[in-house]
């Protein structure tokens, strides 16, 4: 007889472990199991390329929950373990050669980093940051590192950008486009985040061309730019986005084109196959009902908190509002709604001074806020953004107008 | 070994030990409480780490910081004792401390 769960959780990350304890708060007598295929019990991403990194916290710091927590509440932790296949007819999953039914499947695989491509991709010293594995390989690469190049300005890669600047390394940002973080936020933000890190003495290289990776004896010794230009290096971190994990699930016939669809109660289209986290593309009503998938913890818990409420019988479509948070050297970074897409910005604030917001608008309508260093204009900003407020782009400027007085008065 | 008193939205009384420099948010969710979300893990960016502390307890904490007190205006449960718990470091002069943990928003 093959094992069977009455939930089968796939991804023992922010979504999925969220998923079980969140069964088990709610009363769940089922039986639960995650199958996840990193050795470790569930722990946090975002101090990978931040605090864990740096070595401000040690592994045990960041788990989610203490070790023993998962067998106190009956559920099984199957690390370590791969999920190959599904079975939507038999209801069952493929792992490590085992078949393991389910009564409903709640997928939470996230993604896995993009990879470089060019020559030179596969040499030892070419990192990404997404498990504590990857984490771990950089920490241990630290000491014998003089020079490190990292491939993409978003958010991970500035992170580990500002971590090894702090470590006295010398770092080469290379960004494709015009401008770091553009795939997610405005221009001054990406702006004012260039000029931190080249006054943090990191080189940010704009419209760079990665051409390949050179190598000495099977290891990092350089990057070379499109134009001819060589960087020695000995380390490269890749931060170029990531490819959602949801390959069984098509195998199996789920629809979706980027990572897995699901509907506004995390349903794919197979039947009580759920899907959360980084490899769902819902319907967001943030970013006017397109369809998207969203990197975020807010996102994978809140997803987790709907796929359960579906299970349970009492479901509620998901609503939630977007945020998310960054931090690089002493700045504190906390966004939200969603900015792709904005048509105009208001700056609030005054960069110089190292603590300010960028307003976004889409349509004549708030739709999101970059908050830097200004906690205020983050929390009292949330309802600015809920109700999709048109305010007066001259009020919202003016720093003596506090954000929750202008929602009112709008 | 100093105690931290923990009492979980169902009113339960908890008692568990102390860790000197830890965050008390970190005491509470090592201690398997699901109660508290505590999502952004002390990145004092989501206030879901909200507490209430023992009243008489409060002088004995450092004061809060201007985002910690701007943080926990987004929580309509706040009361003049509320705290961000991954903002308040355990030490031995905390022994006995009290907290319970507020309703999410
Ligand atoms: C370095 C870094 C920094 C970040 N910083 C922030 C931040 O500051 N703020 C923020 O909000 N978000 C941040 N994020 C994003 C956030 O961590 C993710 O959005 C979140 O982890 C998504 O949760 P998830 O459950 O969807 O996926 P994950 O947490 O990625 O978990 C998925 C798990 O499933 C496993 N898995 C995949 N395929 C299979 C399979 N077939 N079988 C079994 N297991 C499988 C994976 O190995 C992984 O363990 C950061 C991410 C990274 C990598
Ligand atoms: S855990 Fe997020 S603010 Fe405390």
């Amino acid at each position: 007889m093959p094992r069977a769960y009455d939930v089968v959780i796939v991804g023992g990350g922010h979504g999925g472990a969220q998923a079980a304890a969140l069964l088990r708060q709610s009363g769940f007598e089922g039986t639960v199991a995650i199958i996840g295929d990193e050795p470790e019990p569930p722990y946090e991403r975002p101090p990978l390329s931040k605090e864990y990194l740096a070595g401000e916290k040690p592994f045990d710091r960041i788990l989610l929950r203490p070790r023993v927590f998962w067998s106190d509440r009956g559920i099984e932790l199957l690390t370590g373990t791969r999920v190959t296949a599904i079975d939507p007819l038999t209801r069952t999953v493929a792992a490590n050669g085992d078949t393991i039914g389910y009564g409903h499947l709640i997928w939470a695989a996230g993604g896995q980093p993009r990879r470089l491509s060019c020559e030179g991709h596969a040499l030892a010293g070419v990192l990404t940051v997404r498990t504590k594995a990857d984490a771990d390989a950089m920490k241990a690469a630290m000491d014998r590192v003089d020079a490190a190049v990292v491939v993409g300005g978003g958010y991970i890669g500035l992170e580990a950008a500002a971590v090894l600047s702090k470590f006295g390394k010398k770092v080469t940002v290379l960004e494709a486009q015009s401008r770091v973080l553009a795939r997610v936020a405005g221009e001054p933000l990406s702006r004012f985040y260039e000029a931190e890190h080249r006054a943090h003495g990191v080189d940010i290289r704009l419209n760079a061309q990665l051409r390949r990776i050179l190598g000495t004896d099977g290891s990092v010794s350089g990057a070379q730019l499109a134009d001819g230009e060589v960087i020695p290096c000995q380390l490269v971190v890749v931060g170029i986005g990531i490819l959602p994990s949801v390959a069984p699930l098509i195998a199996a016939g789920a629809a979706g084109t980027n990572g897995v669809d699901v509907d506004a109660y995390c349903r794919t289209s197979l039947p009580d196959v759920y899907a959360i986290g980084d490899c769902a593309a819902h319907v967001n009503m943030y970013m006017d009902g397109q369809r998207i998938r969203l990197e975020s913890v807010q996102n994978a818990n809140d997803q987790a908190a709907t796929a359960v409420k579906a299970i349970l019988g009492t479901p509620a479509p998901y609503t939630a509002t977007p945020w998310f948070w960054s931090n690089q050297y002493d700045l504190r970074l906390q966004t939200l709604g969603l900015s792709t897409g904005h048509d105009d910005f208001v700056i609030r604030g005054d960069p110089a001074t190292r603590s300010f917001s960028v307003i976004y608008f889409r349509g004549g309508r708030i739709v999101a806020l970059d908050c830097v260093n200004a906690t205020r204009d983050y929390v009292q900003g949330r309802k600015l953004v809920e109700a999709g407020a048109t305010v007066d782009r001259a009020r919202i400027a003016d720093t003596t107008n506090a954000l929750k007085d202008l929602l009112t008065a709008a | 070994m100093p105690t931290l008193i923990v009492t979980t939205l169902d009113g339960t009384e908890h008692r568990v030990e102390g860790v000197t420099g830890r965050p008390v948010m970190e005491i509470i969710r090592d201690n398997g409480f699901t109660d508290m979300l505590a999502l952004c893990g002390g990145a004092r960016s989501c206030a879901t780490c909200h507490v209430y502390v023992g009243p008489d307890q409060l002088a004995l904490l450092p004061d809060m910081s201007e985002d910690e007190n701007e943080l926990l205006d987004s929580s309509s449960h706040r009361k003049i004792n509320s705290r961000l718990s991954c903002q308040i470091v355990f030490n031995g002069a905390l022994d006995g401390l009290h907290v319970t943990i507020a309703p999410e928003d």
